[in-house]
């Protein structure tokens, strides 16, 4: 196998080709819920990309001595105990962004993400090949997040990264913020990719 | 206990704080099986199903276990096994004791494990500290709104399958802006006061 020279083509693999967010369509609740700002977007990118990596690697490790019949509750209960630590370190050294994000921490659990991966990818290949698809995938969730965040923080509250960036007579687009703005924003956003990628729809 | 406040949670939990609309949890199936209406019924009757005992049962676990053992912090950990136990052990049960229901629920059910609206509503009714019979309330009534917004969805769906969509937004991002505007129109609700 060419697996060497493939490192870097697997992280652009997760940034473009299987994008979670915007080609594959997964683990859209976290997407629509928290990108109300850039940073949270980023944030909540960041936890996810780090459960995503640990549990690649650690599920790659155990599939060759567990059952396969056992094996999606075995996957559970090792993302659960790696978003619980990640939660746990969140609140201890980020508790302003653990606040912000909420109930959406440990449903990191639940995000389809992560088990996919475990499932389609981790199971089947080695745990450097899996801890780099876990980077690649997660940087592509991250990217997508914070672009969502950015796109809503810009236009509903005026500012990106907390830094206003227009005079202080904007107003600000209050639905960007609201949960509609999360469903106009990305039906908007995949309409454009959808524009340039595919040739005549669906 | 008193009727007016368990009817407050209901009307909240419905029209509100949908859970779909305003609290996006659950957001995979919503795009996931509302191509046809059948199928988002069978959904919402798998969800309203498993919503209302997962509720009463983790509040039972994290009451009687959790708590009096210090154990809190392993809260996300047991509530997904119960979940995951309680999804396989309810799929068993119906497939023996009522087939026709297992025929038209089966395939919805392994997928409700990884419904982040059943782990959701377990941590908002403990940190919501609801007690025993407001949680499953709570569970049931969040369930029926998820299956609102499900059959809403897919009714819409359907009509725009003839619609002369432009060529970009054919699709997902359709269904995307769909359901911001059914976003919006829940938003009346939210000056609601119970």
């Amino acid at each position: 196998m060419s697996r060497k020279i493939s490192f870097s083509t697997q992280i652009l693999n997760g940034i473009f080709k299987e994008n979670p967010t915007f080609v594959l369509v997964i683990g859209l609740c976290p997407t629509l819920a928290v990108t109300t700002s850039a940073i949270n977007g980023l944030g909540m990118g960041v936890a996810t990309l780090l459960v995503l990596v640990s549990s690649n690697f650690f599920i790659s490790i155990i599939s060759k001595i567990t059952p396969s019949q056992v094996r999606i509750p075995v996957y559970v209960i090792v993302i659960s105990t790696i978003v619980t630590v990640i939660g746990m370190l969140m609140q201890a050294y980020l508790p302003t962004l653990y606040l912000a994000l909420g109930i959406f921490v440990p449903l990191i659990v639940v995000n389809c993400i992560i088990l996919a991966r475990a499932e389609m990818f981790a199971a089947r290949n080695g745990p450097i090949a899996s801890l780099v698809d876990g980077l690649g995938i997660g940087l592509g969730f991250t990217i997508a997040l914070t672009l969502l965040g950015s796109i809503r923080e810009i236009l509903g509250s005026g500012t990106w990264f907390n830094q206003p960036l227009f005079s202080s007579n904007y107003q600000g687009v209050l639905i960007m913020i609201l949960p509609p703005g999360a469903f106009l924003t990305i039906g908007v956003l995949m309409a454009i990719i959808q524009k340039f990628t595919k040739k005549g729809g669906e | 206990m008193n009727i007016t406040l368990l009817f407050g949670i209901v009307i909240t939990s419905i029209f509100i704080n949908n859970i779909i609309f305003a609290q996006f949890l659950g957001l995979c199936p919503f795009f996931g099986v509302t191509k046809k209406m059948s199928s988002a019924l069978g959904m919402g009757m798998a969800v309203t199903f498993v919503l209302t005992l997962s509720s009463a049962i983790t509040w039972v676990v994290n009451f009687y276990l959790l708590i009096p053992f210090k154990l809190e912090y392993l809260q996300t950990v047991v509530f997904i096994l119960v979940i995951a136990s309680l999804v396989q052990f309810v799929e068993l049960l119906i497939q023996k004791s009522v087939p026709a229901l297992y025929q038209s629920l089966g395939v919805f059910l392994p997928l409700i494990t990884t419904n982040c609206a059943v782990l959701g509503i377990a941590l908002i009714n403990i940190s919501k500290s609801y007690n025993f019979i407001e949680s499953t309330v709570n569970g049931f009534a969040t369930a029926i709104g998820f299956t609102i917004a499900l059959l809403l969805m897919s009714g819409i769906r359907e009509k725009l399958e003839h619609a002369d969509i432009p060529r970009s937004f054919k699709g997902l991002p359709i269904t995307f802006i769909t359901a911001g505007l059914l976003a919006i129109a829940f938003m009346g609700f939210s000056g609601m006061k119970l």
